[in-house]
């Protein structure tokens, strides 16, 4: 049986270049504003994978994301890399959903995949900084999950050890297989696209994208399948319409608020050692530094 | 994310050029190799959106990965340990990324598992590598190398090394000895056939070679035992893994200090001979440095580029006298200038770089199938525009990066002298491109052959025949007076009929041929996007003028007044 990686990734608003209309005048997100891009997290995920596969050519690395239609461009950014496909779940009934009902609708699409020996996504999202969708999704699965993971030192048919990043330090753990991992940012950052692959695969299109299409190729998707990118609604899936979107999703937004940092006072701090010494404990006591 | 690809939409504008579509469907056999090859582009359209794509990445790992190593690979270099060329940490981690991404090999065809992409993107790719790190961008470049083997060596020796070039395999050309440095002719490294083991054995020196230590070196030595001269010298190919040369030393050089410059010894080195004896410096070399001198013009304009933004952007943030010095005219005006010759230089580089695809590609499809009577003679026309241009772009864009570069420093004032800012490194770096590869004084003697007789006239008639709106008809105007007041002065220098006379005067006859053949290039491009208006006025007008002053020295400088310079 190949060693079955499926990685979980999302396309997200790039938070990280924020302009002054990023955010709308409902405190709510403008995506229209912000480039969509792969979660930087996510693909330092996808990384683990693929060097997993560049140890063992015969591991498979499937790249699994629920969003909309465009959310396909992230399946190729991971086909590109060095993934061997993809699959978009994508449905109306999806909209609105919190993590609760992600991780439902993709530990389902996990399910189908099966049998596989590890999910790995990134530890969060830009968009929503949760960190839930990973381990949520293990729960659901009913399998092993190890969060922050920097380094996957060894991983064989039925094992897996590794490196943890934690807030004051590091700690290795092992665990059996299947397991689901999260990466941290603190991993090998991905690697480029890879000219051949890019190539290769730059027509891949789910079917949805197709009937957008100005130019006909139909004849080149008759001739490589492989270029086909497999959508899955709910129904595919056989979720539970409840447990889907907005009603299986029990988040609910108070209130957001607008928070414009200022400085308020200021203190002085003398040019002696002992000065500078109490500033850094301050600063090395409040995470500043350190 | 830095991309230096997408941040820079002249490239794009190059790359898109209409000469393009001849070019890719030659280079691709008419779009024959999609059955076979699954990235292989379905037709033009296709292929270009392959090339953009393509530069995409490279902008990207040059933007990411390259500049931000450029100061410390400047400041470690490569180091010499057990006989063994080091890089610098930076240069493993770039070349790593370009291996990686599998762009090495990336004008071999794709049975060599090559990306079979033309010139023009490969000089691209030079161009943006240089911008990053102008050192790096020789140990990229050299896979010229590959070119060379793949256009000239038997099939054996192309099956053994050329798919090496994909995995990562790296290149050198060893041509400089300490005697032997603008004039080859003088090689000394012996070749000699030994019978027992069917193989060439080099002995001997060679010096300032640039990757030195490479995985595959094409080596120019004499073969033929009592020659002195050009006709005694064949070229071959050495495996690193022969382990037959010693690295004597690394050079410290005042720029582009990541690419490791050293000095061989070779002893009883095993080698293959590529192609036939005696054709070594003839005809291998001479493609070769054709090629070389194509990448010195895409490092030159990578340079230009970095120098240029370095400048741009210090100019816009420092303020004196309560504004900002980009403000003054003095400042002002230098920008400008230097956006007009990078895009002078720009155009002068793809518009090469086409007549070099054209070329190539004609000569491979003739190995092919047997080329159209019209083909043959088109071959022949680009070939003679390849090796009329490349010289005039060798010299007028590395000695443009330098007074580019030299113009960027002023601008910072003081604190560009500092090691502060990457433009003193940008400074140093951009000091070597008139040298190697043929110093600009060599250029000049390529180049007045080709520019000082009627076939040039001819070529720039021609281009005074093409159409362009009416609002850029005055441009026009100017450099068909150009043409004529070059005709008449090189008629005139001519009729000295001393050849001392004509060597004196030849730098600068051929830039006054330079302003007119760029300022064509800058009216096309101006008559294709109103992006290059300003840079084709600013320069014909400025070319205008400097070759009025052109002729009215030489008007005032007769063959005798040329001993007032000897010493």
């Amino acid at each position: 049986m190949r060693f079955r990686i499926i990685v979980l990734a999302k396309q997200v608003p790039d938070t990280r270049n924020v302009g002054k209309d990023a955010m709308k005048a409902d405190g709510t997100v403008n995506r229209a504003a912000l480039p969509a891009i792969f979660n930087p997290e996510d693909l330092h995920a996808l990384e683990q994978a693929l060097s997993i596969k560049d140890k063992n050519p015969e591991a498979e690395v499937i790249l699994l994301t629920m969003g909309p239609a465009r959310a396909a461009e992230i399946i190729r950014e991971a086909l590109y890399r060095g993934a061997d496909r993809g699959y978009l779940i994508s449905d109306r009934k999806f909209a609105g959903s919190d993590t609760l009902a992600t991780s439902y609708a993709l530990s389902l699409a996990v399910k189908k995949l099966a049998p596989y020996h590890l999910v790995i996504s990134g530890r969060q999202a830009i968009d929503g900084d949760t960190a839930q969708v990973g381990p949520q999704t293990a729960e659901k699965l009913g399998i092993p999950q190890i969060t922050y993971c920097e380094e996957i030192i060894s991983v064989d048919a039925k094992k897996i050890i590794v490196k943890r990043r934690l807030e004051r330090g590091v700690e290795v753990v092992n665990s059996t297989l299947p397991a689901a991992i999260t990466v941290h940012s603190s991993a090998p950052v991905c690697r480029q696209r890879i000219a051949k692959l890019l190539m290769k695969y730059k027509h891949a299109r789910t079917v949805t994208e197709l009937q957008n299409e100005t130019k006909d190729y139909t004849e080149l998707y008759n001739n490589r399948p492989y270029l086909l990118i497999d959508e899955w609604t709910a129904a595919d899936l056989d979720a539970q319409d409840g447990m889907l979107g907005l009603s299986g999703s029990p988040t609910k937004v108070k209130k957001i608020e607008n928070v414009v940092f200022q400085h308020k006072n200021s203190k002085m701090i003398g040019n002696t050692d002992k000065e500078i010494e109490g500033l850094m404990k301050e600063l090395m006591n409040s995470h500043i530094i350190g | 994310m830095e991309n230096f690809y997408t941040d820079n939409p002249n490239l794009r504008f190059h790359l898109t050029h209409p000469l393009m579509e001849k070019i890719v469907k030659l280079k691709e056999s008419d779009y024959t190799e999609k059955e076979k090859y699954d990235f292989a582009p379905l037709d033009f359209e296709d292929a270009l959106d392959n090339y953009d794509k393509v530069m995409e990445i490279i902008g990207e790992i040059s933007g990411e990965i390259i500049a931000p190593n450029a100061e410390s690979v400047d400041k470690e270099g490569p180091q010499l340990v057990d006989n063994e060329v080091i890089y610098a940490r930076g240069t493993r981690q770039n070349y790593d990324a370009l291996v990686k991404a599998g762009l090495v090999g990336f004008t071999l065809p794709r049975q060599y598992d090559g990306l079979n992409l033309p010139i023009v993107p490969y000089v691209m790719s030079g161009e943006l590598v240089s911008r990053a790190d102008a050192g790096f961008s020789n140990i990229w470049g050299l896979q010229d190398c590959a070119e060379t083997i793949h256009e000239f060596a038997s099939d054996e020796i192309k099956n053994e090394f050329l798919p090496r070039f994909h995995k990562g395999a790296t290149a050198a050309m060893d041509l400089t000895e300490p005697d032997a440095g603008s004039d080859l002719q003088a090689v000394q490294l012996k070749a000699t056939y030994d019978n027992r083991k069917h193989c060439w054995r080099l002995d001997g020196v060679k010096r300032f070679i640039t990757n030195g230590d490479a995985d595959i070196s094409l080596v120019l030595a004499r073969s033929e035992e009592g020659t002195t001269d050009a006709r005694g010298l064949s070229l071959f190919v050495y495996d690193r893994n022969d382990k037959a040369v010693k690295v004597r030393r690394i050079e410290n050089k005042l720029g582009i200090k990541g690419s490791p410059t050293c000095e061989l010894v070779f002893t009883n080195a095993p080698a293959k001979l590529v192609g036939d004896t005696k054709m070594g410096l003839i005809k291998y070399v001479m493609s070769l440095m054709n090629s070389a001198r194509l990448g010195v013009g895409s490092q030159s304009v990578g340079i230009a580029e970095a120098a240029y933004r370095e400048a741009y952007k210090y100019a816009m943030e420092r303020e004196q006298f309560g504004k900002a010095i980009i403000k003054y005219p003095a400042v002002y005006e230098m920008l400008t200038n230097m956006r007009v010759k990078i895009d002078a230089m720009r155009s002068l580089l793809y518009e090469t770089a086409r007549y070099v695809d054209l070329y190539k590609a004609y000569n491979f499809a003739s190995k092919e199938r047997k080329l159209e009577a019209e083909e043959r003679q088109e071959a022949k026309v680009y070939q003679k525009l390849a090796d009329l241009y490349t010289p005039l772009l060798k010299l007028y864009s590395s000695e443009g990066c330098n007074q580019i570069a030299y113009d960027a420093i002023q601008i910072f004032g003081g604190t560009g002298y500092m090691k502060d800012f990457p433009i003193e490194r940008i400074y140093r770096d951009a000091r070597i491109t008139t040298i190697y590869e043929g110093t600009s004084q060599l250029q000049v003697v390529a180049a007045i052959r080709g520019v000082g007789n009627g076939a040039f006239l001819a070529v720039m008639n021609e281009r005074a025949n093409l159409p362009v709106k009416p609002e850029l008809e005055y441009l026009r105007t100017i450099l068909i007076k150009m043409t004529e007041q070059f005709a008449k002065i090189v008629e005139k220098v001519n009729e000295a009929a001393d050849t001392e006379y004509y060597d004196f005067h030849s730098r600068r006859l051929v830039e006054m041929a330079g302003n007119v053949v760029i300022g064509y290039l800058l009216l096309y491009d101006a008559n294709r996007s109103d992006v290059y208006v300003k840079s084709a006025d600013i320069f014909i007008r400025k070319g205008r003028a400097e070759n009025v002053a052109a002729v009215s020295f030489i008007n005032n400088c007769h063959p005798k007044d040329v001993n007032d310079f000897k010493i």
